[in-house]
């Protein structure tokens, strides 16, 4: 086992006892083959100590009321059946392709690592040296993230990850970069690690996409100088059922811009944070998410957790979350606002509806603002429907069959979501995703 | 032909009897009108004729051209070629009204073994037949009713009726909320429509609209049941003494 593991090992105690929360941390970190780090090596150590302190997430942990962590808590995941590889999203677009394999980089089936205006790395390739750009990044912007709640799956990402790309863009990058993450291991456990650094006003469009593991845990550090746009689009694949983690530390300069989106569909267990700090002045961030629930494919549970700090002034951040959900399906979102002293003309939007297609399905939200600042404009709003009886007759009447009017109205309770997507091709992709697998699921209520 | 017998419906959640016994038959190429107080049941026999949930017929049938309707799917009644203008178009955020009708109408035409219309021939009709209503290319481009004024609203259901080519056209209040050059557009698109083999059934609760749209047969509707049917002077007896002296009349 890699010196880190023994270095926690080796405080495994607090006052005497072993808490719940510590006993499922030595168990889990001890089912891990953690990498040693190179440039990486400090901040994996930083990561252990922390976790030492914090534990692996209780049931009756406040921030993990309405997602039970056990799934993600357990030493190893159950192994799971998956879907052969069909992936056609963003096929179409002109890109830089990038391929994991089980969470590890596939260099033979990706593009060469080389594209104007940007340097790309695999972590496990330069996590072999000592001295690298991302060591001031790598776990920085997570620990920063910490605070005030704590996410320790993040930290144990920071200590755990054996791969990742390590991508720092210098120019106006116009083909997008495109991970596709597939499976070959039916128990595969992945821990990845992203980061992205944007000079002053460079620009890169960051597309995800596939599936990653029996379990997963994807974090995302993305550092965004003064002027620099990050759009970043994720849509995981629709097949598979899947247990997975996901985390986004964006660190947003002046006047730049981050854009993230992200669709989730089909039988899942998932968590997806966000901590967006604004601290640059005339900087814009928006967060959206589109997510479509069947618990008839599988227990569907899907957890927005997002976390937007305003620390300048006359900032823009928008959060726009939508849910459909059928079958049992559960979703849930908290969100805060935190507009700290002094970051005036703020202006923070947030919305989350879940749309519920049966009595049995739910949603849950936890909006929150908590204002420092006087001269600001907030407003977050929720809310929780069925589909509307009348709009489906006025459809119907015109002779619109009964699921293809679903349809219509499901993606026109998704469209200020989908609105987030600049970019007219990424959009029409998307949107073909979401109209097939509507159509597929609308006339399937049973096991697909 | 629209044929209406003994026709009874209830609220399908509360022991409310709405229709008591609708009697009414519209033979093929004619315009009826119906006209009647507030919550006499005009509108639930437009919404029972098109399938609409919460409604239960305790008695009673209707069919169109001899194909029985109650027991179709409201999309399956307007692919027979029933169609309802609402007294109230419903506004549906994010369908866009072009997406819209072009849905609607590829779903009749298939539902019929029809040939769907191709993009550009489904975008030369809507232009054409727009242009006749008076409604401008900037608001086929926005979501279905969204933003429309009272009197766009009606229009777009005019519009829809003349896309659609329905043979029973069921005309709820579409004059309600119309400045008078609007109800002249939109009589002139009802009338362009006129064919021997196509119905229409007009509620209304003004003579105007009936100038413009001569009907063949006015009935009066009070309490769930049509209590009298006469040519278009029983328009003009209502227009100039109200409902009273009618309904006392009939007891
Ligand atoms: N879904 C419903 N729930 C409760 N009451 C209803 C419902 N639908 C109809 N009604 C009642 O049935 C009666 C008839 O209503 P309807 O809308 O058919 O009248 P109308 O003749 O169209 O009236 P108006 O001229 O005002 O449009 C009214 O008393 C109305 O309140
Ligand atoms: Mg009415």
């Amino acid at each position: 086992m890699a010196d880190t593991a023994v270095l926690v090992a080796q405080v495994p105690t607090v006052e005497g006892k072993v808490r719940p929360g510590q006993a499922a941390l030595a168990a889990h970190l001890d089912a891990l083959d953690l990498p040693r780090g190179g440039f990486s090596r400090a901040a994996r150590q930083d990561a252990a100590q922390r976790l030492e302190a914090m534990g692996l997430p209780g049931a009756r942990d406040e921030y993990w009321r309405y997602t039970d962590p056990a799934p993600f808590n357990a030493a190893r995941p159950e192994p799971l059946e998956f879907a052969a590889d069909d992936a056609t999203l963003f096929t179409a677009i002109d890109r830089l392709h990038l391929v994991f394999v089980d969470g590890r980089f596939d260099a033979a089936a990706s593009d060469p690592l080389t594209a104007e205006g940007v340097e790309i790395e695999s972590l496990a390739a330069a996590d072999a040296g000592d001295d690298h750009w991302a060591s001031g990044l790598y776990g920085r912007l997570e620990a920063a993230g910490q605070v005030p709640v704590k996410r320790p799956f993040a930290a144990l990402n920071t200590l755990a990850a054996a791969d990742g790309l390590l991508i720092r863009v210098t120019g106006q990058v116009a083909r997008p970069v495109h991970i596709t993450y597939r499976r070959s291991a039916l128990d595969a456990d992945v821990h990845l690690h992203h980061v992205v650094k944007l000079e002053e006003g460079a620009e890169l469009t960051l597309l995800e996409s596939g599936v990653l593991g029996a379990r997963s845990n994807v974090v995302i550090e993305a550092d965004l100088a003064r002027g620099a746009r990050l759009h970043h689009l994720s849509a995981k694949r629709a097949k598979d059922p899947k247990l997975g983690l996901g985390h986004i530390f964006a660190r947003v300069g002046a006047e730049a811009l981050f854009k993230s989106f992200t669709l989730s569909v089909n039988g899942a267990m998932m968590r997806n944070e966000a901590v967006i700090d604004i601290a640059g002045d005339d900087a814009v961030a928006h967060i959206a998410a589109a997510v479509l629930g069947d618990g008839n494919i599988g227990r569907f549970h899907h957890d927005d957790t997002v976390f937007v700090i305003h620390g300048a002034e006359r900032c823009e951040s928008r959060q726009v979350f939508k849910k459909v959900l059928k079958n049992g399906a559960e979703g849930i979102f908290q969100g805060k606002i935190l507009v700290k002293p002094g970051a005036q003309k703020t202006d923070g939007y947030q919305i989350s509806q879940g749309l519920l297609l049966d009595e049995g399905s739910q949603f849950l939200a936890k909006p929150e603002l908590e204002i420092y600042a006087d001269d600001v404009k907030c407003s977050h709003g929720s809310t929780t429907g069925a589909l509307d009886e009348t709009a489906l007759f006025y459809l119907r009447s015109r002779g619109v069959p009964r699921e293809r009017a679903i349809v219509l109205l499901v993606l026109s309770f998704l469209a200020d979501a989908l609105d987030e997507i600049e970019d007219t091709r990424l959009r029409e992709d998307i949107l073909g995703r979401l109209e097939d697998w509507l159509t597929e699921r609308a006339g399937n209520p049973g096991k697909a | 032909m629209l044929e209406i017998k003994n026709l009874h419906v209830k609220l399908e959640d509360e022991d409310k009897q709405i229709l008591k016994g609708v009697d009414l038959t519209v033979p093929a190429g004619e315009v009826h009108a119906i006209m009647g107080p507030n919550g006499s049941g005009k509108s639930t026999l437009s919404y029972v004729l098109s399938g609409r949930d919460g409604y239960a017929v305790t008695a009673g049938e209707a069919a169109l051209d001899g194909q029985s309707l109650l027991e179709m799917e409201p999309e399956q009644r307007a692919a027979a070629g029933l169609f309802l203008a609402f007294q109230y178009p419903v506004e549906i955020p994010g369908v866009g009204n072009m997406t819209f009708l072009r849905t609607a109408v590829n779903a009749q035409r298939k539902a019929r073994g029809e040939e769907e219309l191709s993009a550009a021939e489904f975008l030369k009709l809507i232009r054409q037949k727009a242009a006749t209503l008076k409604i401008d290319s900037e608001m086929l481009k926005r979501a279905v009713n969204v933003g429309f004024s009272g009197g766009e609203k009606k229009r777009n259901e005019i519009l829809q009726m003349a896309m659609l080519e329905p043979s029973m056209c069921i005309l709820d209040e579409t004059d309600s909320g119309l400045d008078v050059d609007a109800m002249r557009l939109v009589a002139d698109g009802v009338n362009a429509l006129r064919r021997p083999d196509r119905s229409f059934l007009v509620i209304t609760h003004y003579q105007r609209l009936l100038d413009h749209i001569r009907p063949d047969v006015v009935h009066i509707m009070a309490d769930g049941r049509i209590v009298r049917s006469g040519g278009p002077e029983l328009a003009l007896e209502v227009e100039q003494n109200g409902y009273g002296d009618l309904l006392a009349e009939v007891g």
